[in-house]
């Protein structure tokens, strides 16, 4: 994504002019979703219907270009088409549609750049001007990594940008075990393996724009046991046999990763892997997969540097605890999408707060692995600068731990 | 009309959410619609004034805004009418359902890409001013009037059915109730006339007795069954009703109109969801069932009820009725003419002396989505008639059997450990498998530089797993001695493989431990697999151990090595929990054969006088078995055979069952039969729990049951959660995180959302609320969320792994 004007900077915003974007690849229309908040202003080009009256009474209807301002209601984002729909009430005078009508504005990628007009009703607040100077900035990498990440039976197919990842596809197939006979267990493994490459296959879309060089950079099989190294040899074989060129070439260069499962979740195990670290080496989620990582070693050590959760968290950044030296504050960034004004800006503030101490905000995001975690940790998490204690102690009032006393006497173990 | 018959289909709930980003095409409804009624009014002229808009509108809906064919509705029906009629009354428009027959019609176009060259920029140019003002106070705009290409309405969606509240409509303008005329009759709809329905049932059973006085006993009791199975999933009469439409069956929970006859049906209260179309049929017609129209009674008989249910002549119905007027599906007239399906049950209730019970009723109404789905799949399935039902008491069968006792055990430790090994001697020194075979894998193991596992080999029998030489999942074998009838699992050391182990380990009654001997083996397995898997085998209820200290012929019988592998074990076994007195060890060699069946004559063994491994077995005692309990069967694996499609393996871990009963497969919550099924191998009438079962269903279909299901009693199903408590002890920190959750065979993600408290070892009294962090050896309450539903019910044993290791394992709550 960049700026319309070569004018614009994420200094100079002028809060009622908006700041004009342009997207210029698939990947941006996830940016945008991230930054068009719940109450904003929208202008883009969209398609609407309408209805004509001919002289006769008879009607028709046909679609008409028109450019629509829209006060932002929600946003649905397609992960897998890279579609992003804005829903809103209109607000700008057209000839065509009334004011205050609905409308979606559904912008997808092919070919041809878009340009659009954001307005926030709640001023450019810094996390917002973090947001889009993120979405402004020239990622030079952008290579794709395709991970299948499997078990016996069960394979997702995962494509990695440099922001997220997708789940392409999930593929599921029982397969005999050992009372049928060794035959129809092997044969069931094959089928799986057909199905897990013909999937493969068809996300590896030559026509599609995240692999316009027709090959992702990386294919990486992950697997505990040797699901995943069957499963690379299963895809030399049958490009020998069909002689295709290209998958020979694509199952050669595959690397096979050790993983504890086959679901999603393991991801983090592959992103961590020498191999996706070779080939995605600065991207944004490697970052933020270490720093979870090392969040979760820090809060082994309990040794009152890391703390998550809302309450405790913004305890410590107004004692001023997440600071210069090594204080991080991580928040999921969807936190922010569909805040009320004053929540808003309590968690703005705290952002504010934590850089004005010197030190490091993240946003991370839910659609990566890493976000993921952070939100299992409740959104919010913080790396102190100096250790602070009992910062839950007070908030005993939650519920949950009523359920007590009853269950004694069965023993676990 | 077919399409609006599509509209009616649609599930109301997907609309809704396409609501909001069709309101643009709602817009053009309604300017089609305004025409529409002008275009109308022209045409009939002096007319105009004897039909309302309502009535108007409603014609162009019907007709697709077609001002011809609406005229000529409108002029036979309102203002020429051959027979005065009562006029269809207006119901609220719900802009949501309004919406939707454009929408099918219109092409999709807007959704698909959108892309907007950045040229123009002509087109941008002067919108600025435009937008300019709109944060002060963007209400204010106003599209001035309407041009008259675009006839604008000056009124938003809102005020248009301003006088028609949702669910509210005006008295004078409410439907019009015709009572029906024919008297109502009870049925199992409910209509709660109890009176009635035992005159039917009277009825019935009196014709049924007439012509079926040789039933035997036996069917009734199939009959029976197949009620009791029934009230878990769904009535006949939907099977029979529901227009094989997956989306329809959404419908029934909301709607509620009644088809009488060949009365026209008026909604009998304002519906919010309901415009023109009048649910077709919805739920149990109240039937009129003449007593002509009773079935002959021979339809009774179980195995044409056992059609009517699972197949057979499905009824196909064919619009023959001018839906129009009406909105009277065809299929509810169509069902009067054939008997009802509940006729039919309470025939056989009659018959079997069994009041229709009320509970029953009840439930079939609240049936769900899932229930009319699959009971229409079931339609399909097949038509094989019911597998046939011995009616035994199982229990008291059991007590009066002389069978063996039976008893299944587990293999553990770490990788290479010999497990495999041990089990193939065992088998061999047993005649289990004989010499020859052996001789045979031997020579294929030696074929390929892996003649050490041959005796391995008889239980490793996947491709992989030899060529590899590595056990990848659970084998199971059998074997019995003059006392006991025992079951191996074989499970697999490696940590890659544990979910197996766990799989393997949640069917035994009691653990052998392999653990090698030789130098520097022991060491590295117990940091391995052997104190994992002897953690994971206690944390799952197994109680006793049996450690196989193996290899000793490697370190050439050693007493003070078996010793000091002896004190280390037992210190851990007993630090996991193990009491000393169920654990034993002894000294073997299941490459040579030493103390496993036959007691080793080396003289370097001497020292050993304790029991061989087949004696230590012998001793121990099967743990208690909830035969009482309601049925579950942990399914551990799912394979086709000749005598079923879906022939699945496992452990009956709780009550009874047997040939010819109903199960219900949890989570998919379809009900299957069991067509036969072997207990131990052998063919058998009846199971029970801790008995191993091979069961060969029937009426389901393969995609139903997987590997780490539960099939269960349909009256006392397990329930399928997404979320549960669990009282664990931490092996490692626990805080929010992504974890496996293993329960068996079953292995799902999920992760830890909240630890709501710390628990005390002993008392189990909360210490602590929403701790931060559970330190290994803690006991916690922890939540648990999973990514999908999966059957689990208090009691169960559950471990948490993430990673690749083990970090809890605790008892639902
Ligand atoms: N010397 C000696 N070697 C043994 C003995 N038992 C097993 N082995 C060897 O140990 C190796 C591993 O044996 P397996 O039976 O496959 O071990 P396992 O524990 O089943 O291994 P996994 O199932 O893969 O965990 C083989 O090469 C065996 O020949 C024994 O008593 N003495
Ligand atoms: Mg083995």
């Amino acid at each position: 994504m960049r700026f319309a004007s070569r004018r614009q900077t994420v200094a100079s915003i002028d809060e009622t002019e908006g700041v004009e974007l342009i997207i210029t690849d698939p990947e941006d229309l996830w940016h945008a979703n991230n930054l068009i908040a719940i109450g904003d202003i929208v202008y883009a080009p969209t398609l609407r219907k309408v209805t004509t009256e001919s002289s006769t009474g008879s009607t028709s209807t046909q679609k008409v270009r028109v450019e629509l301002a829209v006060k932002v209601t929600d946003t649905s984002f397609d992960p897998r088409a890279s579609e992003l729909r804005v829903m809103g009430t209109i607000v700008n005078e057209n000839e065509i549609a009334a004011v205050g009508q609905y409308h979606t504005i559904s912008l997808k990628y092919s070919d041809r750049d878009i340009k659009f007009t954001i307005w926030k009703m709640q001023g450019w607040d810094s996390v917002a001007r973090s947001q889009l100077a993120e979405a402004v900035s020239e990622t030079a990498n952008k290579d794709v990594v395709f991970a299948i990440v499997m078990q016996e039976g069960v394979a997702n197919l995962c494509l990695i940008t440099q922001s997220r990842t997708v789940v392409k596809q999930r593929i599921e197939h029982t397969i005999p075990k050992k009372r049928s006979s060794r035959k129809e267990t092997e044969g069931g493994m094959s089928d799986f393996y057909g199905k897990v490459l013909s999937a493969l296959l068809a996300a590896i879309n030559f026509n599609d724009p995240y692999s316009r060089s027709g090959i992702p950079k990386q294919l990486l099989l992950a697997s505990p046991g040797f699901v995943a190294q069957n499963f690379r040899a299963y895809m030399k074989e049958h490009a020998e046999k069909k002689g295709d060129k290209p998958l020979a070439r694509l199952a050669k260069e595959a690397a096979v990763v050790h993983t504890s499962t086959g679901h999603v979740h393991s991801l983090n195990e592959v992103l961590k892997s020498p191999e996706a670290q070779a080939t995605m080496r600065d991207a944004k989620f490697t970052n933020e997969t270490s720093m979870m990582d090392s969040f979760y070693q820090k809060l082994r050590q309990d040794d009152g540097r890391a703390w998550y959760g809302v309450k405790p968290v913004a305890k410590a950044i107004r004692e001023g605890a997440v600071g210069r030296g090594g204080g991080v504050l991580m928040v999921n960034s969807a936190f922010f999408k569909s805040m009320d004004v004053a929540e808003r800006q309590k968690y703005v503030a705290l952002v504010d707060k934590v850089r004005a101490d010197g030190g490091d905000v993240r946003l991370l995001s839910s659609d990566h692995e890493s976000g993921q975690r952070l939100d299992a940790l409740g959104g919010i998490a913080a790396l102190l600068t100096y250790p602070l204690h009992d910062l839950d102690e007070d908030d005993d009032d939650e519920d949950g731990a009523q359920v007590a006393g009853s269950a004694a006497g069965t023993t676990i173990i | 009309m077919s399409r609006h018959r599509a509209v009616r289909n649609l599930d109301y709930d997907e609309v809704m959410d396409e609501f909001e980003e069709n309101l643009e095409e709602e817009e053009e409804n309604r300017l089609l619609m305004e025409q529409g009624v002008a275009d109308v009014r022209d045409a009939l002229g002096a007319e105009a004034a004897k039909v309302t808009k309502t009535q108007i509108e409603e014609a162009l809906w019907h007709y697709y805004y077609d001002v011809d064919k609406s005229v000529t509705y409108l002029t036979t029906k309102f203002i020429n009418p051959p027979q005065p009629k009562a006029p269809k009354p207006a119901a609220p428009k719900p802009t949501g359902k309004f919406i939707i027959p454009l929408q099918a019609m219109l092409p999709h176009e807007l959704q698909d890409s959108l892309h907007w060259a950045e040229d123009n920029r002509d087109g941008l140019g002067g919108r600025a001013s435009r937008l300019t003002g709109f944060r002060q106070d963007h209400v204010g705009f106003r599209v001035p009037g309407s041009s008259p290409s675009y006839p604008l309405p000056p009124v938003c969606l809102s005020t248009h059915f301003h006088d028609m509240p949702w669910g509210n409509i005006p008295k004078g303008r409410e439907s019009i109730l015709i009572p029906p005329v024919v008297p109502r009759c009870g049925l199992l709809g409910g209509s709660g006339a109890p009176p009635k329905m035992t005159k039917l049932q009277a009825l019935a059973a009196a014709r049924k007795k007439k012509a079926q006085e040789k039933t035997s006993e036996q069917e009734v009791e199939q009959t029976r069954t197949q009620m009791t199975g029934l009230s878990v999933s769904s009535t006949p009469t939907q099977k029979e009703n529901t227009p094989l439409s997956g989306a329809f069956s959404k419908r029934l929970k909301t709607s509620s109109s009644t088809a009488q006859g060949r009365v026209p049906i008026i909604p009998t209260e304002p519906r919010s969801e309901s415009e023109q179309s009048v649910e077709p049929i919805t739920k149990e017609p109240e039937v009129v069932a003449e007593p002509v129209q009773v079935p002959p009674v021979k339809k009774a008989q179980p195995s044409a009820f056992a059609q009517t249910l699972f197949g057979g002549p499905t009824p196909t119905f064919t619009i023959q009725q001018d839906v129009v007027t009406l909105g009277l599906a065809p299929s509810v007239l169509e069902a009067f003419s054939k008997p009802s399906p509940d006729d039919i049950v309470l025939a056989a209730q009659a018959k079997a002396g069994k009041k229709p019970p009320a509970g029953q009723t009840k439930k079939s109404k609240l049936s769900t989505t899932n229930s009319v789905t699959s009971s229409v799949a079931e339609l399909k399935i097949d038509d094989t008639p019911l597998p046939k039902s011995r009616n035994l008491n199982v229990l008291s069968e059991f007590e009066k059997s002389t069978q063996k006792k039976n008893a299944s055990f587990v293999v553990v430790g770490h990788v290479d450990a010999g497990k495999s090994t041990m089990m193939g001697r065992l088998l061999l020194d047993l005649n289990v498998v004989d010499q020859r075979t052996v001789e045979k894998l031997r020579k294929e193991a030696h074929m390929i530089g892996k003649s050490s596992f041959a005796l391995a080999w008889v239980l490793d029998q996947r491709t992989e797993e030899r060529s590899r030489g590595v056990t990848i999942d659970i084998a199971t074998n059998r074997f019995e001695t003059d006392t006991t009838a025992f079951t191996i699992l074989d499970a697999p050391g490696h940590r890659d493989f544990i979910p197996n182990m766990i799989a393997g380990a949640s069917q035994a009654d009691f653990a052998v431990l392999v653990v090698d001997a030789s130098t520097g083996a022991f060491e590295s397995g117990l940091k391995g697999q052997t104190k994992e898997h002897s953690l994971l085998i206690r944390s799952m209820g197994v109680s006793r151990i049996i450690v196989a200290v193996n290899k000793l012929d490697m370190v050439n019988w050693s007493q003070e090595r078996f010793d000091e592998i002896k004190d280390q074990v037992s210190g851990f076994l007993s630090a996991t929990g193990f009491q000393k007195k169920n654990i034993a060890f002894v000294p073997v060699s299941g490459l040579h054969g030493d103390n496993i069946v036959k007691r080793s004559e080396n003289p370097a063994v001497a020292w050993y006088t304790g029991p061989t491994l087949i004696e230590e077995l012998e001793l121990s005692e099967p743990s208690a078995r909830a035969m009482e309990k309601p049925l579950r069967i942990n399914v551990a694996e799912v394979f086709r055979t000749q005598q079923s499609q879906v022939t699945v393996s496992g452990r009956v871990d709780a009550g009874s069952l047997q040939m010819g009963d109903a199960v219900l497969v949890q989570p998919a919550t379809e009900k299957a039969f069991v067509k036969s099924l072997l207990v131990e191998d052998a063919p058998a009438d009846w199971a029970v729990a801790g008995q191993s079962v091979v069961l060969h269903l029937s009426h389901i279909d393969p995609i139903h049951v997987r590997s780490g299901d539960i099939i269960c009693d349909p009256n006392k199903p397990i329930p399928k959660e997404k979320t549960f408590n669990l009282k664990a002890l931490a092996f490692d920190f626990l805080m929010p995180m992504q974890v496996d959750v293993h329960r068996g065979r079953l292995h799902a993600a999920g992760k830890i959302t909240a630890m709501p408290a710390l628990l005390d070892k002993v008392t189990g009294a909360v210490t602590k609320k929403n701790p931060r962090l559970v330190k290994p050896g803690q006991v916690a309450r922890v939540r648990v969320e999973l990514d999908d539903q999966v059957p689990l019910e208090a009691g169960q044993r559950v471990v948490l792994r993430s990673g690749g290791e083990t970090i809890a394992a605790g008892l639902l709550e």
